[in-house]
């Protein structure tokens, strides 16, 4: 690709748009993801008695169960909304981009 | 006494054993073939899909450690083990969000590939190669003295068989199908392993009705509640979160897991293979979590005795929990079955391995720092396999080294490593239009020597390994202390014992004078007695005392580690990105600052991206 072309590219309110929004996805995913296992290491480190608690009265399993495998099966989820969002979205753009430049 | 036929060669094992040995080679025999060009050797050609990959980095990271070592952890010690669980799979969105595609786009085989991108190719391919190679030997090490523990925990047979074996295997994997063959070893190891701890978990869970009510409910009855609750495994909040970092900043700096992004055709496979990739490896630590519980209710349910003790008994570390079950539930030849799973996935994980540490000596170390960029096909395939084969070799030796060794802290150092060394760099280089070539080569190093000097200065490596004899000493003469000391209170006792009443003054008013004399004369008999007797007592308390002083003085000669943190995370990974920060402004690069729209372009769109 020629150096203008580049040029152009770069300065295509579209590409900065895909830039900005790529990125403001990847970094609130990772801050939720952050947020969801740092959690969860919190919650151990400060408040283990929350952790104990029993999810109904009168039965063995506590909180803490649900709340572990929930920290992986939201970790999941959360690739899931990416894949998504990359799939529908980000693909499409791409390809307008591209387009655009005429290949 | 529980009976297993753990400890003795299982046929079924073998026969599983030998077919999956048989299969790879032949699949390894026909990559062989299809692996001429580098592109072929270190990136399959960038023709695996999506979901082969994502079974493949499954299969890479899901090791024989995580499927024996958390079901183990999680049947002797309940909830512990499952927070552990959690945090080996937390890193995979983060190389989703923020490393996978972006990898994809801007390298052809490393990640050192990514930060050269646009800075000097030399120092810091050098110091790339030196971080991966790191993270490389340490983990290629804890797997090989783990497959030989294993191989004479579960057949009895000499730990010297197992490396050879599983060297040799890597070795051929690597060397004739390059990553084809090593794609494939790991994709039939990801089923027969998630295809394994399925059927496993069906069996536990047809025994408690399937409900995990029950199988909780019947796990604190047997345990207590507490067997549910987070214990004592975390208990340092800066440990904790140090851990945590490790961890999931760690998956995302692993070079062999890093490596098999390049061998998709696109970053839309990338990103599908990290989703697959995340769904598999979740879905297996609930297996393994599972298992664990299932072991601690279910082994030893006939004969009265607690799981926990017969997985102890075994091993004490509890690795043997999954395989103890297996046999519970599905007798000696599931049993088999399984232990031939554990080594196929030890030896796809080192197969993983070899081939990223060779790429790093190849096509970092030969063709970007000393043949400075100018390097034929041929050569480059030549020197990987060359390197692959010294690599394999090295390895066998190193764990040969480490025999009988504590080697449980070298995975944690590997992680670290790659949380500190690789990480940092990787994520600056994207995402820092200032970042420069010093600041990626101190990042880098000063992540690795910090990871690695936190670790031999923390009670890990200085109490439990360096000091270790100093520490029985200490250990051996304060428990013969505390017997002597013991020895001492039954001798007080018994002197104790000995003292004789005196007779009360009134009881002897009211005799006959001539029993009043003889009286008197036994009382004072008596009290000589008891006064010898009071001395003798007060000599041994005297005794006991010295004994205390000498405890205490013994307790503090024991060696205290110069730091208190079992995990660096925190300091090494903050080091890290400090030191490539303030370098890069020390030193800044305006060539590097201009490219970075180019980087931009290739990133996010794709243009010129191999």
């Amino acid at each position: 690709m020629s150096s203008k072309k580049k040029e152009d590219l770069l300065n295509d309110p579209d590409f900065k748009t895909l830039v900005s929004q790529k990125n403001t996805i990847s970094w609130i995913l990772t801050v939720l993801e952050l947020v969801l296992y740092f959690g969860f290491i919190a919650l151990i480190a400060f408040n283990k008695p929350f952790l104990a608690q029993k999810l109904t009265a009168g039965k063995a399993t506590t909180i803490g169960i649900p709340i572990a495998v929930g920290t992986i099966l939201g970790s999941w989820v959360f690739t899931g909304i990416y894949i998504f969002w990359a799939n529908t979205k980000y693909d499409k753009m791409v390809k307008n981009l591209k387009d655009k430049i005429g290949g | 006494m529980h009976t297993t036929t753990i400890g003795t060669l299982n046929v079924t094992s073998v026969l599983f054993f030998i077919l999956f040995v048989c299969s790879t080679l032949a699949i390894t025999w026909w990559a062989a073939k299809r692996t001429r060009t580098t592109k072929d050797f270190y990136a399959a050609g960038r023709s695996v899909t999506g979901l082969q990959n994502g079974l493949a980095l499954a299969g890479d990271y899901m090791s024989a450690a995580s499927f024996l070592g958390i079901a183990g952890l999680v049947s002797t010690r309940g909830y512990d083990g499952l927070i552990y669980s959690v945090g080996w799979l937390v890193g995979w969105p983060i190389i989703m969000f923020l490393i996978s595609e972006p990898l994809r786009n801007l390298g052809k085989y490393t990640f050192a590939d990514v930060v050269v991108f646009r800075l000097s190719q030399r120092p810091i391919r050098a110091a790339a190669a030196a971080g991966s190679l790191a993270v490389v030997i340490f983990y290629l090490i804890a797997q090989m003295v783990g497959a030989g523990t294993l191989f004479r925990l579960m057949f009895n047979l000499p730990f010297e068989l197992a490396l050879v074996l599983v060297g040799i295997l890597m070795i051929s994997y690597v060397l004739f199908g390059g990553m084809i063959a090593t794609t494939w070893v790991q994709i039939i190891k990801a089923v027969l392993l998630l295809g394994g701890a399925t059927l496993l978990v069906f069996m536990v869970l047809n025994k408690v009705d399937f409900s995990y009510g029950n199988l909780f409910g019947m796990a604190a009855a047997k345990y207590g509640d507490k067997f549910l609750e987070p214990g004592q495994l975390v208990t340092d909040p800066v440990d904790a979160f140090s851990l945590g970092l490790a961890l999931m900043f760690g998956t995302a700096g692993l070079p062999h897991i890093l490596m098999r992004f390049y061998t998709v055709p696109d970053v839309q496979a990338a990103r599908k293979s990290v989703f697959y990739a995340t769904g598999f490896i979740g879905y297996f630590y609930i297996l393994t979590v599972t298992i664990g519980f299932g072991a601690a209710v279910l082994i030893g349910a006939d004969s009265g005795k607690l799981g926990r003790d017969i997985i102890m008994s075994i091993d004490k570390g509890g690795n043997m929990a999954g395989p103890l079950l297996a046999e519970a539930l599905g007798g000696s030849i599931f049993l088999g079955f399984l232990a031939a799973v554990a080594f196929a996935t030890i030896l796809a994980v080192v197969a993983g391995l070899t081939l990223a540490g060779a790429s790093a000596l190849s096509h970092d170390l030969y063709v970007g720092v000393i043949r400075r960029g100018q390097s034929n096909e041929k050569e480059e395939v030549k020197v990987a396999k060359i390197a692959t084969v010294c690599l394999g070799i090295t390895a066998m030796l190193l764990a040969m080294a480490f025999k009988g060794q504590n080697v449980a802290f070298m995975v944690g150092l590997a992680f670290a490593i790659a949380a500190s060394a690789n990480f940092p760099a990787l994520l600056l280089s994207l995402m820092w239009k200032r970042f420069s070539t010093q600041g990626a080569v101190w990042s880098i190093y000063i992540g690795m020597i910090s990871a690695v000097v936190f670790i031999v200065l923390s009670p890990t490596v200085w109490v439990d390994i360096i000091h270790k004899d100093a520490v029985a000493a200490i250990t051996k003469q304060v428990t013969e202390i505390d017997g002597k000391v013991k020895t001492i209170d039954a001798e007080i006792d018994a002197l104790t014992k000995q003292l004789a009443p005196v007779m009360p003054a009134d009881a002897i008013a009211v005799m006959k004078k001539k029993d009043q004399v003889a009286a008197n004369k036994k009382n004072a008999e008596v009290q000589k007695k008891n006064a010898e007797l009071q001395a003798s007592i007060e000599g041994r308390k005297k005794d006991k005392d010295a004994l205390a002083a000498e405890k205490t003085a013994a307790n503090a000669k024991k060696p205290v580690a110069p730091i208190k943190y079992r995990n660096p995370g925190i300091f090494s990974m903050g080091l890290a990105f400090a030191v490539g920060i303030l370098f890069s402004f020390l030193f800044p690069e305006k060539d590097a600052e201009e490219k970075f729209a180019t980087e931009k372009l290739r990133e996010y769109v794709g243009i010129g991206a191999e």
